[in-house]
């Protein structure tokens, strides 16, 4: 106990990292279930159902499958480059979550606020200094693999991760210049405040062009449908990642997901009011929509171990079913429940704009290659240009009517 | 040992790995591999001595934008493994002892002089942490007409290379 009360950065600093991790790696696991179930349900199909309840053992079972197939390097591959390419791919992508704030720096554990691991004054730009080295894992994996296919799906991607980083950036700027703040904490805090008593003061009411434009690009830079030109398999097999097989081919998916949760993030950062609850302090019931959201989940849960669920698969609901019933319960603890309100609220917005991903994944076929970039350079970076020039104006208006 | 101090230690060692490897790497890649370590482990340096703005702009126009640029060319040509001639009699006999000569002159002016000495001391540079604020005060204030004038030349420069580019129709 000595060692935490003397160094309190390096002991909370550990234990976040550790946590989020653990998270982290959980999340990606269970959001390729989430894909193939929603796409599933939107296509009228069951999806993953036979590997545990409503396939919720899937993930572990593709995991194990991933880790004990046989790991081919092709020959004539650069080995260095081949093994460097998914480990850079997927660290760059979690690096990321470390300057992501769950919830508000109030929240505080031995002097340290809990729910943020590095509360950088300019998070924005590290996020996206990080985000732009993240074109290397695809561009060399397709180089190093040694085969046409790979090189063009790895050319392809980077032209395009360059073309649409440019909007993303654009886009976000509009936000930067209205909070006045690169930090993602003042971000979020500017946006505190209703309209009409109600309606929350997010950023995305005045800057939506911002945010569709952000929203295009994101899904673009992350390499998903209908942008998913590099790995568009009727094209070109598989795309960058071709020749990857067992756990290398895992840590590009698993880098996928990294990315499309670091966007989410960043979007719900920027315009939707970040860990910021949508509905005004007066309405105190609203507190308790966490633990009722558990609690009625559980009795779902329970109604559908008695009624549906066979065999050895009701076992697993039951632990489930009790699961959720615990924590429901435990968030009705005053403690608890105070600090649940800000990642509730982060973690529900985040998963709302990742199920509009997978729905559009499911809704829109793959554009061509030149459809592509015309739509970045020709549309996307011109709106995102105006936005910028028009909220710039907004902003020094009435600066300038009051010296005129 | 304090933990800046490893941080430190550990990157000047990787920076310098890197820049040894830029030079004695036979594959481009591997040189432009190796010029990203380079200019990530910078960034990390410039984060030490608190400037977090130009750590993160050295990222991003770096190791982001200028060698993403270049691995995409060296991808493009498909370049293979460089050549290598017999180095010249003049860099074989007197590069080793002119290279150390240049080291040893730094090391001895760096300990001599006034910035060695401010380091030396613990004066200046550490807690000098740069706010963003102040910084872009800076440079939309005081040295507007650079800023403009240096973005205007950029332009100019992207002109011309579209223009060069152009196919005659």
């Amino acid at each position: 106990m000595d060692f935490v009360t003397q160094h309190p950065v390096l002991v909370v600093s550990l234990a976040k990292i550790v946590g989020l991790m653990f998270l982290l790696m959980t999340t990606l696991a269970y959001l390729s279930w989430f894909e193939r179930k929603v796409i599933a349900h939107i296509q009228s199909r069951w999806g993953p159902y036979y590997v545990g309840a409503h396939g919720l053992l899937q993930p572990l079972a593709d995991g194990v499958k991933f880790l004990f197939k046989e790991d081919l390097t092709p020959p004539g591959a650069d080995r260095f480059v081949y093994i460097l390419a998914p480990m850079l791919a997927l660290t760059l992508a979690m690096t990321t979550i470390a300057l992501i704030p769950f919830g508000p720096p109030s929240v505080q554990w031995l002097g340290q606020s809990t729910l943020i691991v590095a509360d950088s004054s300019i998070g924005l730009m590290f996020v996206f200094a990080i985000t732009s080295m993240g074109v290397y894992g695809v561009a060399l994996a397709g180089w190093s693999s040694n085969s046409k296919y790979p090189l063009l799906g790895g050319l392809r991607s980077s032209a395009q991760m360059i073309s649409y980083e440019v909007s993303l950036t654009l886009a976000v700027v509009g936000v930067v210049l209205l909070t006045g703040t690169l930090n993602f904490n003042e971000m979020i805090t500017s946006q505190s405040g209703y309209y009409l008593h109600f309606i929350p003061r997010w950023n995305v009411v005045p800057q939506i062009v911002g945010f569709l434009c952000y929203f295009m690009s994101a899904i673009a830079e992350t390499n998903r449908a209908p942008f998913d030109l590099p790995e568009g398999e009727t094209e070109l097999v598989g795309g960058f990642h071709t020749e990857y097989s067992s756990f290398k081919f895992a840590m590009f998916f698993m880098a996928e997901y990294a990315n499309m949760i670091t966007v989410s993030c960043l979007a719900t950062i920027l315009f939707f009011g970040g860990w910021l609850s949508p509905f005004p302090d007066s309405w105190t019931v609203m507190r308790y929509l966490p633990p009722a959201g558990l609690l009625a989940l559980a009795v779902y849960l329970a109604y559908d171990t008695v009624v549906l669920a066979r065999g050895i698969a009701r076992i697993q609901l039951v632990v489930v079913t009790t699961g959720a019933l615990v924590i429901g319960l435990a968030c009705l603890h005053p403690v608890v429940l105070t600090v649940l309100q800000g990642p509730f609220w982060f973690l529900l917005k985040v998963g709302l704009i990742m199920f509009f991903y997978v729905w559009t994944r499911a809704t829109l076929p793959r554009l061509r290659y030149d459809q592509l970039m015309s739509f970045g350079w020709k549309f996307l970076l011109p709106v995102a240009l105006v936005n910028l020039v028009i909220t710039a104006l907004v902003k020094v208006w009435p600066l300038l009517v009051n010296h005129g | 040992m304090s933990l800046p101090f490893i941080v430190f230690f550990a990157c000047a060692f990787l920076a310098v790995l890197g820049a040894l490897t830029l030079i004695l790497a036979r594959e481009p890649i591997h040189s432009a591999l190796a010029l990203i370590l380079v200019m990530a482990t910078l960034a990390v340096l410039y984060l030490l001595l608190g400037a977090e703005f130009i750590a993160a702009v050295q990222v991003i126009v770096y190791a982001g934008a200028i060698m993403v640029l270049f691995v995409f060319v060296i991808m493009l040509l498909n370049a293979g493994i460089e050549e290598r001639t017999d180095f010249s009699k003049l860099a074989k006999y007197a590069g080793l002892p002119l290279g150390m000569f240049l080291i040893l002159f730094l090391a001895h002016w760096m300990a001599h002089s006034l910035i060695g000495q401010q380091i030396a001391n613990g004066v200046g540079g550490t807690n000098a942490s740069v706010a963003t604020r102040d910084l872009s005060a800076q440079l939309f204030q005081k040295y507007l007409f650079p800023f403009e004038a240096t973005s205007i030349l950029i332009l100019i420069a992207i002109l011309g290379a579209l223009v060069l580019a152009k196919k005659d129709e």
